[in-house]
């Protein structure tokens, strides 16, 4: 009894004086980009200390910190880092996802900008433990400046034999690889992300077989998130006790929010798991600027919240969010304000994902990528009835699980949710033929 | 090499970008290659001809089909040339909540494009697209490689009276959120000094 009270509680508040901004604490800063002010900044100590481990260890401090996947999914690092099989003279490859392409997600563009040799350190401590002497970054098209910095990151550390033959003195060779996407949202689904580094359409794989039997040119491949190779790096640095320190039961360690939307101060923000919207929304983003109906906690795939006292009270952890019918996806949070039809703004989610869709199976490229956007377009023509509604509430019901990748579900989520909670805003919209909300000038002058 | 008549090819005189290219991947995975020197023809002449599809396809060992295959599935390769200046307009959510569908109209209007246009000069190209991962600073507009954010009216109007005079000013860097003011506002590449 009296070890629980004796044991420190959890940080789960910026506030609390015993967190640190750890995984942002130099974006910004000037030269932070360098290997010289990384190095100042006790950069790649972490690897020194994992690459004089043994990977299984590396592994088991990885899984003991209860790091999960900062990609999405929330799957748990170390346990993914188990899933290799065993060295059989194979090439095996980790890869970074940094296709980031969900709406409302933007942490992972300035860590490639801004702390490029974070996420080397990162990728060679899993290179490391999963015995991959390969790494493949993939970064979506358009960040040019971070593909740029990345590069540069790449050639210093080559220079300074922290990648290529015997890195960092060791005996272990590692070298990666930076790839540039081309354009497209679907490149982030992890089979799909295979495909277009091989050269081919980015159409997802069938799983089994998983990445670690058949990944990349069918190797053994690991891949996750670039938020996820970077928390890595801490983890090894100040050991997985001080990881798990932060967070509550399901979800530990620190995580970097996005806030988008009217608010005052929008952004990315970094804070232990477990801190609530309301830290996150209020007292770093500086509140919304106007009245607000709605959150979206985790990314456009992920269903919103009302907006209440209640809702702004709770903990962004992966169960939480679970428990209320969401999910915590990439952590970025998008205010919808009272102001923006509901039916409207679910079209602009629609229409994304309509646009992403790859086309390969039937429930997404006849719901997502055809049907249900024509139903909106109708609804917001003033032209759709309550039967339409119910069509399309039958409709993104059979999407759900039918799919042949996460997309579709990804799409009809959010719709089911906003009809849950705002059906009265479709409902108005067809009984009268106009929104609620009619649409407004938004652009500042 | 099989040349097509009337065709210099793409990489001939760059024997060592493309050697640098095709030297990032093992043996066995040379086909990686395809993406970036897709990215390579698109950037330099502002779309891929049949005759630069057939040049890949030559160089990997592939048939044309499978080269435009994959390079009609992604978004940043084009059939006709886009303009010098090609506009990106990202219309996802969080821009649309700051403002960017009337942006996209504004901009439709003002250059007399509409989606996936290039006029006649050449010179601009308007095109929308998804979200940029640029949300915290919306609303956002791509300009070849660079991007501008928390793009006003005021401010996408001096950007397109710039780019006719072909002056196009240096992006400011915004970030939001932690750390906004770590670095001067006005950095560039290379630091400004
Ligand atoms: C449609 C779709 C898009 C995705 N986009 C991304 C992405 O842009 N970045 C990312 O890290 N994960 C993305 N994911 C999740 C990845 O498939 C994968 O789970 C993740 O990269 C694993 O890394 P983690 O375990 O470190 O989270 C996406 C998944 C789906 C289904
Ligand atoms: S769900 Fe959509 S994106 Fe996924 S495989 Fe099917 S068509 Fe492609
Ligand atoms: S919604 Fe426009 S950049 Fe994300």
């Amino acid at each position: 009894m009296s070890d629980v009270l004796d044991a420190p509680k959890p940080i789960t508040s910026r506030f609390d004086p015993r967190f640190e901004t750890t995984l942002y604490a130099h974006v910004g800063a000037a030269g932070s980009h360098t290997l010289a002010y990384y190095q100042a900044h006790g950069g790649y100590e972490a690897a020194r200390k994992a690459l004089g481990m043994e990977p299984k260890a590396v592994v088991d401090e990885v899984k003991a910190s209860g790091l999960r996947g900062r990609g999405g999914a929330g799957f748990p690092t170390g346990v993914k880092w188990s899933f290799m099989p065993p060295v059989d003279g194979r090439q095996r490859f980790i890869v970074c996802n940094a296709d980031e392409s969900e709406p409302g997600s933007f942490k992972d563009r300035y860590l490639l900008e801004d702390d490029p040799h974070q996420l080397i350190e990162g990728m060679l401590i899993a290179g490391w433990a999963i015995h991959a002497t390969k790494g493949v970054i993939y970064v979506r098209g358009e960040y040019y400046r971070a593909l740029e910095r990345m590069r540069v990151a790449i050639e210093e550390a080559r220079a300074a034999g922290i990648l290529g033959t015997g890195v960092l003195g060791s005996g272990f060779d590692f070298d990666l690889i930076l790839h540039r996407g081309a354009g497209a949202y679907i490149c982030g689904e992890e089979t799909a992300l295979m495909n277009s580094f091989e050269g081919l359409r980015a159409n997802p794989r069938l799983k089994p077989p998983f990445p670690a039997q058949a990944g990349v040119y069918g190797l053994p491949t690991t891949i996750n998130n670039v938020e996820s190779f970077c928390a890595a790096v801490h983890v090894m640095r100040r050991g997985a006790a001080w990881h798990a320190a932060m967070g509550t039961d399901d979800s530990k360690g620190m995580k970097l929010y996005q806030v988008s939307g009217p608010v005052a101060r929008p952004g990315v923000y970094e804070l232990p798991m477990g801190a609530t919207f309301r830290e996150l929304i209020f007292d770093l983003a500086g509140g919304p600027t106007e009245s607000a109906k709605a959150l979206i906690p985790g990314g456009s795939s992920t269903p919103l919240l009302p907006w209440s006292e209640a809702t702004l009270d709770l903990p962004m952890d992966y169960g939480t969010m679970a428990k209320h019918g969401s999910m915590l996806g990439t952590g970025g949070v998008i205010v919808i304000p009272e102001a923006k039809c509901i039916v409207d703004a679910f079209y602009n989610v629609v229409r994304f994902y309509a646009h992403e869709s790859c086309g390969k199976c039937t429930p997404c490229r006849e719901g997502v990528a055809t049907w249900l956007p024509k139903m909106y377009q109708k609804l917001l023509a003033g032209q759709g009835t309550r039967e339409d509604l119910v069509v399309m509430e039958d409709m993104v019901k059979n999407m759900r699980g039918t799919a042949f990748c996460p997309l579709a579900d990804a799409c009809a989520m959010p719709v089911q949710a906003s009809f849950k909670h705002f059906r009265h805003e479709y409902e108005h919209l067809v009984d009268t033929g106009t929104s609620m909300y009619p649409r407004r000038r938004e652009w500042a002058e | 090499m099989h040349q097509l008549p009337t065709v210099t090819p793409f990489f001939a005189d760059k024997q060592q970008l493309l050697s640098e290219i095709l030297g990032r991947y093992p043996n066995y995975g040379q086909r990686s290659a395809l993406m970036p020197l897709l990215w390579e023809v698109q950037r330099a002449e502002r779309h891929v001809s049949e005759a630069r599809v057939a040049e890949i396809a030559e160089i990997l060992g592939l048939h044309a089909t499978e080269v435009k295959g994959a390079m009609s599935f992604y978004g940043t390769y084009h059939e006709h040339p886009v303009g010098r200046y090609h506009l990106q307009v990202c219309r996802t959510l969080s821009c649309a909540l700051a403002g960017a569908d009337e942006m996209a109209d504004f901009l439709e209007d003002e250059l007399d494009l509409v989606n996936g246009e290039t006029d006649a000069e050449g010179r601009f190209s308007l095109q929308f697209v998804e979200c940029l991962g640029s949300c915290g600073t919306a609303p956002v507009l791509q300009v070849n490689d660079t991007y501008f954010e928390r793009v006003s009216r005021s401010r996408c109007r001096a950007l397109v009276d710039a780019m006719r005079r072909d002056a196009l000013p240096e992006p400011t860097r915004e970030r939001g959120g932690d750390n906004e003011a770590a670095e001067p506002a006005v950095a560039t590449e290379g630091g400004a000094t």
